[in-house]
């Protein structure tokens, strides 16, 4: 984060005034966002672009909490995951539309989140993280052993059904839409929860939390709040990739994930807005397209991630704009 | 700047598009394209990986097929033993690379994912490394083959044959997971099945269990003959160890029976450690000329040998092509289930399995292989590992087609 003093008078305005609560760099970088998720599908293959943003909506979801609020959650592979065997058993089992699974899938990452949030926020800094990790977890032995998650072989063969009833999602294209039609609206949330006076609060709270607190705000219930909105998000992240998959299995519960989106965060930038989009689009793509190298794909993500820390501290997004000048 | 950055994203964005044309020219109607997806870099890499590719590059040459003008084009990923990664990259081949035919796949919840995939585009996918009884049961597709083995095959074998061989009464150490008990379950069958009696059974905690010394005592003081393994990798690696350090087998009053070792596992714990285990296999490198001489043809890297699973990638490969070489390439193509019912119809023949057949549901079925490791002093060498102790016959040593509940078969 840059200090205020960075930035000139006027440019504080702007950032303000500009548009949607976006400065003039953002708006430019949205554009930039809007027009490669109108354009991409035509070029790049769309199923690796839906799972591009599947996964940039958990890091954005893990970056309200940990770029915003300051708490560094080690477990958010519970949310998402148990988001995604909910959908995908409502989706199997109990035939719901696919709207609905996903929207319940969120419901069960947020009610989740409130319970293991409510706890985990009494402690911070590392035992926050532990608190965290050790109930996720939890939430991978209950997966593990739970008859409707399948074990070890997961839901398979979840139908992704007709959204609203009419449109037919098994035809990639129409799944994108929808997938980039969630993606926008999860980060155009996030951004207006940043920006919103209670978003406010929360980064009072990243920054000097006692004196937040002797201001007169409750500051336990600012970040539980945010706790069950990333929560929240992040079930509706794994909701989504198990309808874009047809499949809900151990891996997204178990903790790599968590370390996953972590680093997702880290490479993007953490508390840049544009950051865990384009940490999300590093990570997923070296996964993918590294496929056939074999063995090095750990290597060679072992390798950005080091260089990423050594070079880049503020993550991609947050080295450009610092570089620019700008808040991205 | 933002002329800059949309120079770029259009560069970026004319990459892959100029890459597909290029692939989409050179891979013409008289291409058959293979993908093997497996595991290059965790767990099962000795078990599959690398080798199983070599075996399907070698399966390709002896087919003889590019003699009578027909390209066969060979690709190959890392899973790393995630579903989405693993469907992620089937669509792929199959949407954009035009691959026809989807080789090996082990890790079951991967496996599964494929499966509903090549059904979905009506492809092919021939399964040798997947150990889930399912994909030939209630997950069965006209598009898929199950190669090399599976749990039933398993459990009938290590269960049955071994109390036949001898090993009378049982205990079993079960991992406590659906997989766990589902092995238990099915070998205690096949142990009351052929006379013999189980004594009970401890569950331990799943995955993190790395103790086992208080279930490995349990055990010995049930005073079995035999001790079954109903779990996998490395709670399996780990068991074997400590029962050697706790002297369990000495004397060979007690013998261990794991239900899913390979003959990697056997290597990497070495015959000090492994000797007495008994086991099931359906390939075993030694077995007679033509397995030697299908293992010495392959020449894996630092003499390694080939696993059951990477001479199923083998032997299917070639069954696939010899089904694609009478029907033309063309109908191959056109319909992955074409393609299966033709290779279902045509009896098998090579030299890691021997003769064959393909069941309606799906199965590949050969003979099973009960193994017990020898002694240091018996090995005559590097990988000479396994003695002989019974065999199944091909036509008992899978499920019954009417057990499975496959929907192709009813």
């Amino acid at each position: 984060m840059a200090a205020p003093g960075g930035f000139s008078g006027t440019d504080f305005r702007k950032e303000e005034a500009y548009f949607l609560g976006f400065t003039q760099a953002q708006v430019m970088a949205f554009v930039v966002l809007i027009a490669f998720l109108l354009i991409s599908p035509f070029f790049l293959y769309p199923v690796f672009l839906m799972k591009l943003l599947c996964f940039a909506l958990f890091a954005c979801a893990f970056n309200l909490l940990v770029g915003y609020v300051g708490l560094l959650s080690f477990g958010h592979a519970a949310y998402f995951g148990m988001g995604g065997y909910l959908t995908g058993h409502a989706a199997k089992v109990w035939g719901l539309p696919p709207e609905l699974s996903i929207l319940l899938g969120g419901l069960v990452g947020a009610a989740l989140g409130l319970v293991i949030g409510w706890i985990a926020i009494r402690r911070q800094g590392i035992y926050f993280a532990m608190i965290t990790l050790a109930f996720a977890q939890m939430v991978y032995f209950f997966c593990v052993q739970a008859p409707f998650t399948g074990g070890e072989d997961g839901i398979q063969s979840i139908p992704r059904g007709y959204f609203l009833g009419f449109l037919d999602l098994s035809r990639d294209l129409n799944m994108y839409w929808l997938t980039a039609g969630v993606f926008l609206a999860g980060f155009l949330l996030i951004h207006r929860i940043v920006h919103s006076p209670f978003g406010m609060v929360l980064k009072s709270i990243r920054e000097n939390e006692p004196r937040a607190t002797s201001l007169g705000y409750r500051t336990d219930d600012y970040k539980l709040m945010a706790f069950v909105l990333s929560a929240g998000l992040a079930g509706v992240a794994g909701g989504l990739k198990s309808i874009v998959f047809g499949i809900a299995t151990l891996t997204d519960v178990f903790w790599t994930m968590s370390g996953e989106v972590v680093l997702m965060s880290l490479v993007g930038g953490l508390g840049t807005i544009f950051g865990p989009f384009v940490g999300a689009a590093v990570i997923i793509t070296m996964q993918n397209y590294l496929a056939e190298f074999g063995a090095w794909v750990t290597v060679i993500q072992g390798a950005i991630f080091v260089l990423c820390v050594l070079a880049f501290r503020r993550g991609l997004v947050g080295e450009i704009g610092n570089w620019l000048r700008v808040r991205l | 700047m933002s002329i800059q950055r949309r120079t770029l994203l259009s560069a970026a964005a004319a990459a892959p598009l100029a890459g597909g044309m290029a692939r989409r020219a050179r891979a013409q109607a008289n291409t058959i394209k293979i993908g093997v997806l497996t595991d290059m870099s965790a767990l099962y890499r000795d078990l599959a990986g690398p080798g199983s590719l070599r075996a399907v590059q070698m399966a390709v040459q002896e087919s003889g097929i590019t003699q009578r003008g027909i390209n066969v084009e060979v690709v190959s990923a890392d899973h790393q033993n995630r579903p989405d990664v693993g469907s992620t990259v089937a669509r792929q081949w199959i949407d954009r690379d035009g691959v026809d035919v989807i080789i090996d796949v082990p890790t079951s919840s991967v496996a599964l994912a494929v499966n509903n995939i090549t059904r979905e585009k009506n492809k092919v996918m021939l399964n040798s490394g997947a150990a889930s009884s399912d994909l030939t049961g209630s997950a069965c597709t006209p598009n898929t083959i199950h190669w090399t083995y599976d749990t039933w095959m398993l459990s009938n074998s290590t269960g049955g044959a071994m109390v036949r061989a001898g090993g009378q009464s049982w205990f079993f150490i079960t991992a406590d997971y659906a997989f766990g008990h589902a092995l238990e379950r099915d070998a205690s069958e096949f142990v009351r099945g052929a006379g013999g009696r189980v004594l009970g059974s401890v569950r331990t905690p799943f995955p993190g269990t790395t103790d086992f010394s208080s279930f490995l005592l349990q055990a010995q003081a049930s005073r079995a003959q035999v001790v079954g393994l109903a779990n996998a990798g490395g709670d399996t690696i780990n068991t074997i160890k400590q029962a050697a350090e706790f002297g369990l087998t000495r004397g060979g009053r007690t013998k261990l029976a794991g239900l899913l070792v390979f003959i990697t596992d056997v290597h990497s714990l070495g015959l000090q450690t492994a000797q007495g285990l008994v086991l099931t296999e359906t390939f075993y490198w030694d077995l007679n000329d033509k397995t030697r001489g299908f293992s010495t043809r392959l020449a894996l890297p630092g003499g390694a040998k080939p696993s059951m699973v990477q001479a199923g990638c083998y032997s299917s490969v070639l069954h696939y092509l010899k089904a694609v070489g009478e029907m033309g390439v063309a109908a191959a193509k056109a319909s992955g289930a074409d393609a299966v019912a033709k290779m279902k119809a045509m009896p098998t023949e090579d030299d890691a399995f021997g003769a064959g057949s393909i069941r309606a549901d799906g199965r590949k079925i050969h003979p099973s292989y009960l193994f017990e490791v020898k002694q240091p002093s018996e090995s005559r060498g590097a990988w000479d590992y396994y003695k002989l102790l019974g065999t199944t016959p091909a036509d008992q040593a899978f499920r019954p087609v009417a057990q499975g509940g496959c929907a192709l078969v009813r």
